[in-house]
């Protein structure tokens, strides 16, 4: 027993000194785990980054990215969780579908996201567009879009999709969504003509859209909007000329957006765009692999290589390192009750939506 | 443009374009080989070499092992009744019972020549159509989607040998496994038994190898011989080729068929083999062979699913939106190289979408040519003991069917599944229409329920629509024209005197349907309504059957079983299961390595009577196989109780 004592004496001993040699990976392998499949969005964001942390991370060990898919990203995630050690040899990229049920108190949800350390989050945006049959030029004419009936393809009612129909429900638009589209099919409908109203995310409507809308087929109306520094809602960088959601609602009401809905839809709409793509640290990481990682990443973004490549592949965007993805997410993982209770109590009203109890 | 495509073939000509291509057709072919294994797990073998490599080579890698895994994957199929990779399913039917009979070779030839026809005729499509398939694609709405699913659904007539009312029900069960999991509209876990596994849908790797694999290696292993039961592979390496250029008619149209189910973004490539075997199965006059040795039975499949490539690079480089599983991965794999797949590639930068389709033509020549003179030695296979052959096919199988989720749950499905495939295949229930329920399940629902809240029902009236309707009614008339197919299980006639244990079968199908409705009744409409409507239906039908069974011997090809006219000698049944279930539970202990390495020895020890040298060497090979491809897929194997007591080191964690 008393060399017991002494055993665990020493162990912590050796753990109090264990953070003041600096992290070193040399020789190392780090596990990137992507908890999508293979070529997602997610997947090639992570893959665009593995080269440039391992370059940056001291010793320039070897990254992997691991794709471990499932449940929409809940299966990955609640592994990652349960098995990775705090060793900085293990990080996590997740998305908004990550955050989203996490949330909503989706059942299958073993992660808790505020434990873990968010070292870097990579925002996107995203913006509507309506065909020009609805006779709409920009965000003044959506009142005169009030009354038609619009279909819109959706990925499902709990997905990332969600908050595009609370924006167009808090907008008055009357949009009856049609699931089980995703993104891609979904604008392949919007082009048939099948659905009339659309939206993409940045990268998405670059390549896609915009084409559509220079041969005169869409029409766009409004971006989400990013979060500035004092946490309020300004124009997308990458759409400097579009107004961001509440701009537009103000456009066309004369009044700033409020209420219950509104404040649902800004915390979804940051969980699921503006603080989009975080990479995270597993719990109760060492502060000095932390500092190893914020200083790499710090120096990842910086880097004119990475600069030039990531305004193609990641949007214009700045990318939040250290305290501000901190920042970040804590804003993502939050949600007034209050809000999250009208969201629920929506989606069961409008859509039928059973929550399976936790 | 002609200059563009002479430029791009210069392109593709050069010599370091040429080497990246080989690799990738190497690789394509390694993964079509290995069962289970095909055009995605390849994909993303290749993808993280992609980042930061010139974009012609990265094309020439990627496009190499697009082209060529329905190929490569054709020597599973026909030489061990296994699928090479979800694509060449339907040339079981055929080409096993022709590599049992001593025809391998000539199934093989005919098999590769036509894949490479038809990876032609996708090239040659995805040129003509490029610049014009615009159009085309949007005129194909949610509402003729739904038809090309109901198309696919009516091959099931004629793929259900002797029984089609068990046909029709196997269909249904392949239909609500496939809508199992969380409603596309509601995101309620309908059909999912309480299981989280479920909730995203059963894989279909899971379910082909479950369904087509087990059974065959079970059933071979039972047999205890080598699996051709003619020694030699046969010469007929020109019969062949020329059975191919006979049957040029087929070809052509399987191409097409192949091409067109490709190019339909949500379909899915892997149903193209089942809808051109149909198609060739309806067409002909003399349908007495299929499912029994008929060399169309391989032409029909093989050259459908080379010509899917190029089909599915039509949506995906125009709109972005992958046509097939490993064309999704291949776009992800575009993006990295910094290219913006979408209608501005195809009008600003011709020249890579003709180096694309350059290197798809001629990757398809080199990975039939390549098959060709690598075929006498894989053909080998088939003529060493099964007892052999067996362990390192299950090992494979295991690690493939692992791949689809890395999770437990791919492991336990496939063996539930292979067990019912075991069962099906004894009593007759024909196997084919449930993996066509299965692959069509979600494209059906979906685009039904799209298509009525898109369009109300006036899609009904839609010109294409009636045009598809027309199309199936025709088909499933000139299936029904001349007659039934004999496709069954290895030909026995199954005629029995003892009924209880197919009575106690088809009481099991009747619990299944009668649990399915149960389950859907408690769910919101949208979640409920198609596949409630099915298993209704199904329900009734599996009433009758066991109805009949019951009465007891007759005449009525529902009552069948194979185990009627065994041979004397045959192994038992239970003795194969007690294996999987000490592969399991060895697993289960020790996680997957070790508990393999322990299975692996035993069964070479107790089964094939190897001496001890020889036994550790194949089961060191075997780890060793393991090893690399974790190493390889980056992945960690099913973890036993072991494990979650010691941290066990690379790769045994």
């Amino acid at each position: 027993m008393r060399n017991l004592k002494l055993f665990a004496a020493g162990l912590a001993l050796l753990a109090a000194l264990a953070p003041v040699q600096a992290a070193d990976f040399s020789g190392k392998t780090i596990e990137f785990v992507v908890p999508f499949p293979t070529a997602g969005g997610s997947d090639v964001w992570a893959r665009f980054f593995a080269p440039f942390v391992a370059e940056a991370l001291p010793g320039k060990p070897t990254v992997v990215v691991k794709n471990v898919p499932g449940g929409g990203s809940i299966t990955g995630t609640n592994q990652f969780v349960q098995r990775a050690r705090p060793d900085g040899l293990s990080i996590l990229g997740t998305s908004g579908s990550t955050q989203l049920p996490y949330l909503l108190d989706d059942a299958r949800v073993r992660y808790e996201l505020k434990d873990l350390v968010p070292v870097l989050v990579s925002p996107t945006g995203g913006v509507v567009y309506v065909n020009p049959s609805l006779g709409a030029k920009d965000a003044r004419d959506i009142g005169k879009m009030r009354g038609k009936k619009m279909k819109y393809g959706s990925q499902g009612p709990t997905s990332l999709d969600l908050v595009p129909v609370l924006a167009f429900e808090i907008m008055g638009l009357d949009v009856d969504p049609v699931f089980g589209l995703a993104r891609g099919p979904a604008r392949l409908a919007f082009e048939r003509g099948e659905s009339l109203i659309d939206y993409q995310t940045s990268s998405a409507y670059l390549r896609n859209v915009v084409p559509l809308i220079k041969a005169g087929k869409a029409v766009p109306l409004f971006s989400w909007g990013v979060l500035n520094a004092q946490g309020e809602f300004v124009r997308d960088p990458t759409f400097p000329d579009l107004p961001h959601f509440a701009e537009a609602y103000e456009i066309a009401y004369g009044k700033k957006p409020s209420g219950t809905a509104y404040e649902a839809f800004k915390a979804f709409v940051v969980a699921g765009f503006a603080a989009q793509k975080p990479i995270f640290l597993p719990k109760g990481t060492p502060k000095d692999i932390v500092d190893a990682y914020v200083q790499a990443l710090d120096k990842v973004v910086k880097t004119p290589a990475f600069k030039e490549k990531s305004g193609k592949e990641l949007g214009d965007y700045e990318q939040a390192v250290g305290p501000a993805a901190q920042a970040a997410m804590k804003v993502a993982l939050t949600i007034d009750p209050a809000a999250k209770a009208w969201v629920k109590d929506w989606l069961a009203r409008r859509f039928e939506v059973k929550f399976e109890k936790k | 443009m002609l200059d563009v495509v002479g430029a791009a073939l210069l392109n593709v000509l050069s010599g370091t374009h040429l080497l990246y291509m080989l690799v990738g057709v190497g690789v394509g072919l390694l993964v079509g080989i290995l069962p289970g294994l095909g055009g995605i797990a390849g994909m993303s073998i290749l993808l993280p070499f992609v980042y930061g490599m010139d974009t012609i080579s990265a094309l020439a890698l990627l496009i190499g092992l697009l082209a060529v895994v329905p190929t490569g994957d054709t020597f599973t199929s026909i030489l061990m009744g296994i699928p090479g990779s979800a694509a060449s399913q339907a040339t079981i039917l055929d080409g096993f019972p022709m590599a049992k009979r001593g025809e391998a070779a000539r199934a093989l030839s005919a098999a590769f020549f036509s894949s490479m026809v038809g990876g032609i005729f996708g090239a040659l499509v995805l040129t003509g159509f490029i610049l014009v398939a615009r159009p085309v694609i949007l005129a194909f709405s949610s509402a003729e989607l739904f038809m090309l699913t109901v198309l696919g659904l009516g091959m099931v007539g004629v793929l259900s040998g002797s029984s089609f009312v068990k046909g029709l029900l196997s269909c249904a069960l392949g239909l609500l496994m496939g809508l199992a999991g969380a409603a596309p509209a509601t995101g309620e876990w309908r059909l999912a038994l309480g299981l989280e596994y479920v909730v995203d849908g059963l894989p279909l790797v899971v379910v082909a190898l479950g369904i087509f694999a087990i059974p065959e290696i079970i059933d071979l292993l039972r047999r205890n011989t080598a699996i051709a039961e003619v020694a030699a592979l046969g010469r007929g390496w020109l019969q062949g080729i020329r059975d191919t250029l006979r049957e040029w008619g087929i070809v052509l149209r399987c191409s097409g068929i192949g091409c067109l189910i490709g190019a339909m973004p949500g379909l899915g490539g892997s149903v193209a083999d089942w809808m051109a075997y149909g198609h060739a199965v309806q067409i002909a006059k003399d349908k007495s062979r299929f499912g029994r040795g008929d060399v169309r039975g391989v032409l029909a499949p093989e050259s459908a699913n080379n010509a899917v490539a190029g089909g599915a690079l039509i949506p995906t480089l125009l709109f972005g939106i992958p046509g097939s599983g490993s064309t999704a991965i291949f776009l992800g794999g575009l993006v990295l190289l910094g290219i913006q797949p979408g209608i501005m590639l195809v009008e600003t930068q011709l020249d890579l979408v003709y180096t694309i389709i350059w290197t798809l033509a001629i990757a398809n020549i080199v990975g039939a040519g390549l098959c060709f003179g690598v075929s006498p030695f894989v053909a080998r296979l088939t003529t060493l003991p099964y007892t052999y052959v067996a362990p390192f096919m299950l090992m494979i199988i295991f690690f493939a069917a692992y791949q689809a989720t890395t999770d437990w749950g791919d492991i336990l499905a496939l063996i539930a599944i292979g067990v019912l495939g075991l069962y099906m295949r004894r009593f007759g229930w024909p196997r084919p229409p449930l993996i066509i329920g299965f692959v069509l399940a979600d494209g059906a629902e979906n685009y039904l329920y799209q298509a009525i809240q898109f369009q109300g029902w006036s899609w009904l009236w839609r010109p294409g629509v009636l045009i598809i309707a027309a199309i199936t009614i025709a088909s499933m008339w000139a299936g029904a024209r001349y007659g039934r197919t004999p496709i069954d299980e290895g030909g026995a006639s199954g005629r029995v005197r003892d009924t209880r244990s197919q009575f106690v079968f088809a009481l099991f199908m009747v619990a299944v349907f009668a649990y399915a409705v149960v389950d859907l009744l408690r769910w919101s409409f949208l979640a409920k309504a198609f596949p409630l409507g099915i298993a209704l239906i199904a329900l009734a039908g599996a009433v009758l059957v066991a109805a009949v069974i019951l009465r007891g011997p007759s005449t009525s090809l529902m009552v069948f079983d194979t185990e009627a006219d065994t041979a004397p000698g045959t192994a038992s049944l239970a003795r194969y299961l007690l294996w999987l279930a000490g592969l399991l539970g060895a697993s289960g202990l020790f996680g997957f390595v070790i508990g393999l390495a322990l299975f692996f020895a035993a069964f070479l020890h107790f089964e094939a009577r190897s001496p001890l040298a020889r036994n550790g060497l194949l089961t060191a090979s075997a780890v060793a196989f393991l090893a690399a491809m974790s190493y390889t897929f980056v992945l960690d194997f099913p973890r036993g109780l072991l494990q979650q007591v010691v941290e066990m080191p690379w790769p045994l964690r």
